[in-house]
């Protein structure tokens, strides 16, 4: 686990473990099957869910995961297989690139085009959870939102980030949320997963 | 990158950084509803064509309203250039006005040259649609996306450019980027339709066409460009037909997986007959919808960046 924060923290900590990041996404699965009634009928009269079913039109059209590349859309796929194992619901993931929809493309130089993976059942009338490594100034949250009206009408977005380093810049939150990790602006939190980087972590470098 | 004018000297990692965007693109626009990215919002596109052209105007056009630019057209009929402007104050004019990337045609060749240095004190890029008998740089880069896109590579494959090389900008363009790429060329054409100097290109050449269909990989098939040719450089029409057209007979004589390009206009029964072209060998509609995605992919990596 990471030491506790205080006097003479080092360069870089680690927020969260390789054993760490493999729970919190567990947590998230499970909060993500409450939230969107994955669970049966059974919830509803309790008022488990909020969006997710059509009143009586039979079983709702499980949610779509959608991660933001780069880490977002490994993330997506390994929330989508516990969600899976789980509640025995198939959850179909894919990727969102946001990169045409951003808003600070003049200012930066030209960036590569990362992988949009749209599931063939579209989005259209179903609930979709953007999925992304670390919540900050929620302007890359935005530009995917902006993308996703372009590829249908979605009953519902959610959002998911492993790590909320606060520090918002647009009204923004996210409904599941890994770690809340209180930051200073000019710390670096990175997150590290086996897919892209070849271990799990979530680091945190100070200045 | 600030203009694009040639594909000679455009690096490997450049050339393919676009044809991957122009990839992402087509799959990020595939079945979607609403065909618009806002990527360009408030950049300003002006096509100046002083030369017919159908496929790649309106390809560029597209391409900028798809990115959301603001698009204009400006032709050398009804400009100012009929009352005698010289091209220099009427692209001072138009960068003056606004334009953030000119997109050029022009029957001179170098002349998109030119107007970058004469633009290059101002913030417009320069695009070549193709100028003279020289360089056609886009329609190379979409030829590559098509290849890529059937042939799974282009490293390594052969590829023969067949017809009149002399005239066209096509092949130029072609050769480079090809070269670029890793694949072989092999120029196929009648003595008198090579241009000078061909010895010096990174290309094998041929004059006879049955010999090299068997290993070839892709055929480009390029128009006779009739309209640049004074005096004779074949016999007739019909014997050009005949040692340099690809016929049915002739598409037999590839490998089953070759592709059969052509950049159009084609001239059915002249260089292309037309089971060929309608076959589903041939790959000349998706040239002209891969045009579109590559040429939102240049517009992208020319307009999208932060200013150079």
């Amino acid at each position: 686990m990471a030491p506790p924060r205080g006097a003479a923290a080092p360069a870089e900590r680690e927020l969260l473990s390789a054993g760490d990041v493999a729970r919190t996404i567990a947590r998230m699965a499970h909060q993500v099957i409450e939230k969107t009634a994955l669970d049966g009928p059974a919830d509803r009269s309790e008022g488990a869910h909020d969006v997710g079913s059509a009143d009586d039109a039979g079983p709702p059209l499980p949610p779509v995961l959608l991660g933001i590349p780069t880490r977002g859309t490994p993330l997506a796929h390994r929330l989508a297989a516990r969600i899976e194992e789980f509640s025995g619901v198939a959850v179909p993931a894919g990727a969102l690139d946001v990169t045409l929809y951003r808003d600070d493309l003049r200012r930066k130089p030209t960036r590569p085009l990362e992988e949009t993976d749209v599931p063939a059942g579209g989005i259209d009338d179903r609930i979709v959870i953007l999925v992304d490594d670390v919540l900050f100034s929620g302007r890359t949250v935005r530009s995917a939102l902006d993308a996703l009206s372009d590829h249908g009408r979605p009953r519902a977005v959610q959002l998911a980030a492993l790590v909320d380093r606060g520090h918002r810049e647009l009204p923004i939150r996210a409904d599941y949320v890994g770690k809340n990790v209180p930051t200073s602006r000019t710390e670096e939190v990175s997150v590290l997963l086996a897919e892209t980087d070849g271990r799990d972590a979530v680091l945190i470098r100070g200045q | 990158m600030r203009d694009l004018l040639t594909t000679d000297g455009l690096g490997h990692d450049e050339a393919t950084a676009i044809l991957d965007t122009a990839d992402e693109l087509k799959r990020t626009l595939l079945g979607r509803e609403v065909r618009k990215l806002p990527t360009l919002r408030g950049r300003t596109v002006i096509t100046m064509f002083y030369e017919n052209s159908t496929r790649t105007r309106v390809s560029f056009e597209i391409a900028g309203k798809w990115m959301s630019a603001d698009v204009i057209n400006v032709s050398a009929g009804g400009s100012s250039v009929g009352k005698g402007e010289s091209l220099r104050d009427t692209a001072l004019t138009l960068s003056a006005a606004g334009a953030d990337c000119v997109i050029v045609r022009h029957p001179a060749s170098g002349a998109p040259h030119r107007l970058s240095g004469w633009l290059a004190e101002t913030r417009t890029s320069v695009v070549n649609a193709g100028d003279g008998m020289h360089e056609h740089p886009t329609q190379a880069l979409l030829d590559a996306a098509t290849l890529r896109e059937r042939l799974g590579s282009i490293e390594g494959r052969r590829i023969a450019i067949v017809g009149d090389v002399l005239h066209s900008r096509v092949a130029r363009s072609n050769v480079h980027l090809l070269a670029t790429l890793g694949a072989e060329v092999v120029l196929v054409a009648p003595p008198t339709l090579l241009p000078h100097g061909v010895e010096q290109w990174p290309v094998t050449t041929a004059y006879d066409l049955d010999s090299q269909l068997p290993g070839i990989d892709a055929v480009m098939m390029l128009r006779v460009q009739a309209e640049r040719m004074r005096g004779g450089f074949f016999p007739s029409a019909r014997e050009y037909s005949i040692a340099y057209g690809l016929n049915e007979k002739r598409l037999a004589m590839l490998p089953d997986h070759a592709v059969v390009l052509h950049p159009g206009p084609m001239l059915r029964g002249m260089e292309i007959a037309s089971p060929v072209a309608d076959s589903p060998r041939a790959a000349i509609t998706e040239q002209v919808s891969n045009g579109v995605h590559v040429r939102m992919a240049v517009l992208y990596h020319l307009l999208a960046g932060e200013e150079l």
